[in-house]
């Protein structure tokens, strides 16, 4: 049970692009008294579609609820959530260190390596370091850069794709097309 | 396409929905529009309220006895903010609403501009939509928008806020009405292999129970409903909103559930083996504790909102769709069957709570009045064909348990808010609602009190609303939960009240005070004689209670039927 409570869900919105959509799934999460652990906003493959991906540790039977509740709100296309496994996902973290201390060190050069780091700036005072990976990589080098002392740290949130080969969306879009027809009918019967 | 400035949008748009009766208030925010709707004084008429949140429970009074949107105008600030019970309560209640706030010009927004609020941010929360409308362009296809959101599918409450410029800037004018939305979809299409492990199950069935809500009545399916009761012989019960969906005397009808529900068919829930439940969403007031709720029954839930499918009740088959299609799909799968022992078991159950509660509430010999007693006199003179409005409190258990019901919709009560001051503006709404039915409105010594002004509306509009003040001096339900749960401890409860029938006349209202059993079926007659608008305070018993019941957190098998007896 305990491990149940404990897994780290993405949920992925898509959403039509209007104004305070993120305050109305950002509410959903609130009422449950659920933390949002990380969270990313941008347009999806599908012109017009902005796509949120919020990860979120809970468990499996509020976390459907959640996404239930999510969908119910009018202008969310659909929800998903998926385990880890589901997923491919990357996130990106940001470091800014202090020139002389890590030049000092010697370990530069190696750091960047076994990171697969990439340097973005550096001057006289401070270098800034770039590195993407999932959060054990990221957070395993910022232990290995605290010793010169880390002026700036960030990560972004998660960002991911599932494994299959469409947004599922996608087809659900298609659907809908077809449904506007019926549904004028069935609008028209309750009317009466 | 013609050229108009954007109020007289707004409201070519609200008749080109068919809206003939709003609920406002006007202020400065919202001056535009009331001053366009002076030259619309044949075609649309506005309620004028007392207070804000008069117009938002008119309009669900409106909404719930005639199932067309409510609407409402108000100004910004707190004309908006006024609304906001009314918006919850319409959100948790499902019912159909158009509340149109007045908001300062775009320019100023998020300023701080003379009574500025947020609405749309406050009202994301506690409604269906919410919306800003920013520019005289959007205003078409915002209300045509919200009229289709607030009405189909599950049906709620959508908020319009309406910036001053684009109240008078100039448009040309062009209506289509919505009846699609890609990323909603209000009527899911129902799934045959959920249908067939439906029927399969009820079929099957030894002890089933249909219990219902009010989706029945959001979605008209009160003649399906009917037929799947009558073809299969099974015991049907309900919710608070739920009630009025079938007559009351019909044979297999064994009552309501829940907190203050009839015995069988609480009793009976916990011993079903099928229960099918249909447009209702198991709220805690239904189902108590949830571990010890019906767990050795297989529930069918038939709702029309995903969500609410295993939200609270976890369902062995979900039906996800309209309860009338579902229905009327649903029917010819099933065997024509009696359940003869099975339904005679409720009744023998109900025969106790006859006995032991309903006898001694309507039918005391001596003694001060008791609620029920009034209630069930004031039905019967009305044929039991009223509209049946309540407050909240023990007026509210008392109004809906004895009465009795012929038609559909004829039960209009706060229930998933339990909104205090909810039925006097709830009841004028729904005479205008439906001005051919007697309105009998329900209420108690405090919840009057919260929304007595709009005694001046029913004045004003010459309402025919008949008011009945069951006064007990108390907060009667706290204190009735003071007195089971808290020792006696009557903190805060006690009401020292004006004189109600003077405050009528001062209102030009007719009325009567009511102390003895002797008086009561005169003031009644005198009261149901004509259409007029009509206060009966009754002085009923003090220390009144409502029972049976089920106190919180406990197992709905066992019923409080006095302080000291359960069942
Ligand atoms: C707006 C609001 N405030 C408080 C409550 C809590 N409450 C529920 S019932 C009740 C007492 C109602 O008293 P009264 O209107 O006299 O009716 P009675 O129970 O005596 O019939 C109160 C205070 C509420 N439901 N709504």
């Amino acid at each position: 049970m305990q491990q149940e409570e404990n897994t780290l869900y993405t949920v992925t919105v898509y959403s039509e692009n209007q104004v305070g959509l993120l305050n109305q799934v950002s509410i959903i999460f609130t009422r449950r008294n659920l933390n949002i652990w990380s969270l990313s906003v941008s347009s999806s493959a599908i012109e017009g579609v902005h796509k949120f991906t919020i990860a979120c540790r809970t468990s499996k039977e509020l976390i459907e609820k959640v996404v239930k509740q999510i969908e119910k709100r009018i202008d969310v296309i659909r929800a998903f959530y998926y385990t880890d496994d589901e997923i491919v996902y990357q996130e990106m973290a940001l470091y800014k260190v202090p020139t002389d201390a890590i030049l000092e060190s010697g370990k530069f050069e190696k750091l960047i390596r076994k990171y697969n780091a990439r340097i973005l700036e550096m001057n006289k005072t401070f270098v800034v370091i770039e590195k993407t990976g999932h959060c054990q990589e990221t957070g395993q080098l910022f232990e290995e850069l605290s010793p010169y002392g880390v002026l700036q740290f960030v990560r972004s949130g998660r960002i991911a794709v599932t494994k299959c080969k469409v947004e599922h969306v996608t087809n659900y879009i298609e659907e809908q097309e077809v449904r506007r027809v019926q549904e004028s009918q069935l609008l028209c019967d309750c009317d009466i | 396409m013609s050229k108009m400035t954007g109020s007289q949008a707004l409201i070519e748009s609200l008749i080109a929905e068919g809206v003939k009766d709003i609920f406002g208030y006007p202020g400065g925010q919202i001056m535009p529009v009331f001053d366009a709707l002076y030259d619309y004084k044949d075609r649309i008429k506005n309620v004028l309220v007392r207070h804000e949140q008069g117009a938002v429970h008119a309009a669900q009074g409106f909404a719930r006895v005639t199932g067309k949107p409510g609407v409402v105008l108000v100004t910004s600030g707190p004309g908006a903010t006024n609304v906001l019970t009314g918006v919850a309560d319409a959100m948790i209640d499902s019912t159909p609403l158009v509340v149109i706030t007045g908001q300062v010009p775009s320019q100023l927004l998020g300023t701080d501009a003379f009574q500025e609020t947020d609405v749309v941010g406050v009202t994301l929360p506690i409604s269906k939509w919410s919306y800003q409308i920013r520019k005289p362009e959007d205003i078409a296809w915002a209300v045509a928008r919200a009229f289709y959101i607030a009405k189909s599918g599950r049906p709620g409450p959508v908020v319009l806020d309406f910036t001053k410029n684009a109240q008078i800037g100039s448009v040309d004018f062009d209506y289509k009405k919505c009846d699609y939305i890609r990323s909603y979809t209000p009527y899911p299409s129902i799934d045959n292999n959920a249908l067939a492990k439906a029927a399969e199950l009820i079929n099957g069935a030894k002890k089933p129970m249909i219990l219902f809500g009010q989706g029945i009545q959001l979605s008209h399916a009160e003649e399906q409903l009917k037929e799947m009761v009558e073809k299969t012989g099974i015991p049907a019960v309900c919710t608070l909103l739920g009630l009025s969906s079938l007559p009351s005397d019909m044979p297999l009808f064994k009552g309501m559930v829940g907190m203050h529900g009839n015995l069988g068919p609480n009793k009976k829930t916990n011993e079903s083996d099928v229960i099918i439940a249909i447009g209702m969403r198991f709220d805690d007031r239904v189902t108590s504790d949830t571990s010890t709720y019906a767990t050795q029954a297989k529930i069918i839930h038939v709702d029309i909102d995903p969500s609410e499918i295993g939200k609270n009740i976890p369902a062995e088959v979900g039906v996800l769709g309209d309860a009338k299609a579902v229905i009327e799909r649903l029917i010819p799968l099933l065997e024509n069957k009696e359940h003869k022992r099975w339904a005679d078991e409720f009744d023998e159950l109900n025969a106790i709570e006859h006995k032991k509660v309903i006898i001694p509430e309507t039918k005391p010999e001596e003694g001060y009045l008791n609620m029920g007693e009034v209630v069930a006199a004031v039905s019967a003179a009305c044929g039991d064909n009223a509209i049946v409005v309540t407050d909240v409190g023990q007026n509210q258990m008392m109004g809906a348990r004895y009465s009795k019901y012929k038609s559909t919709r004829s039960l209009i009560t706060s229930g998933g808010l339990g909104t205090m001051g909810y039925g006097l503006p709830a009841a004028i709404g729904a005479k205008l609602g439906a001005p051919e039915r007697t309105v009998c409105f329900f209420t108690g010594d405090g919840g009057i009190q919260m929304t007595i002004q709009e005694l001046g509306t029913i004045m004003q509009e010459k309402l025919g609303v008949k008011i009945i003040i069951l006064n007990n001096s108390w907060l009667g339900m706290v204190r009735q939960w003071q007195e089971l749960f808290f020792d006696e401890r009557y903190s805060h409860t006690a009401m020292l009240n004006p004189d109600f029938v003077k405050l009528a006349s001062a209102y030009g209202i007719k009325g009567k005070l009511v102390k003895s059993r002797q008086d009561l079926s005169d003031a009644i007659s005198e009261m149901l004689a004509d259409d007029e608008p009509y206060v009966m305070e009754v002085d009923v018993v003090e220390k009144g209670m409502v029972f049976p019941m089920i106190p919180g957190g406990k197992p709905i098998s066992k019923m409080m039927l006095t302080t000291t007896e359960w069942y």
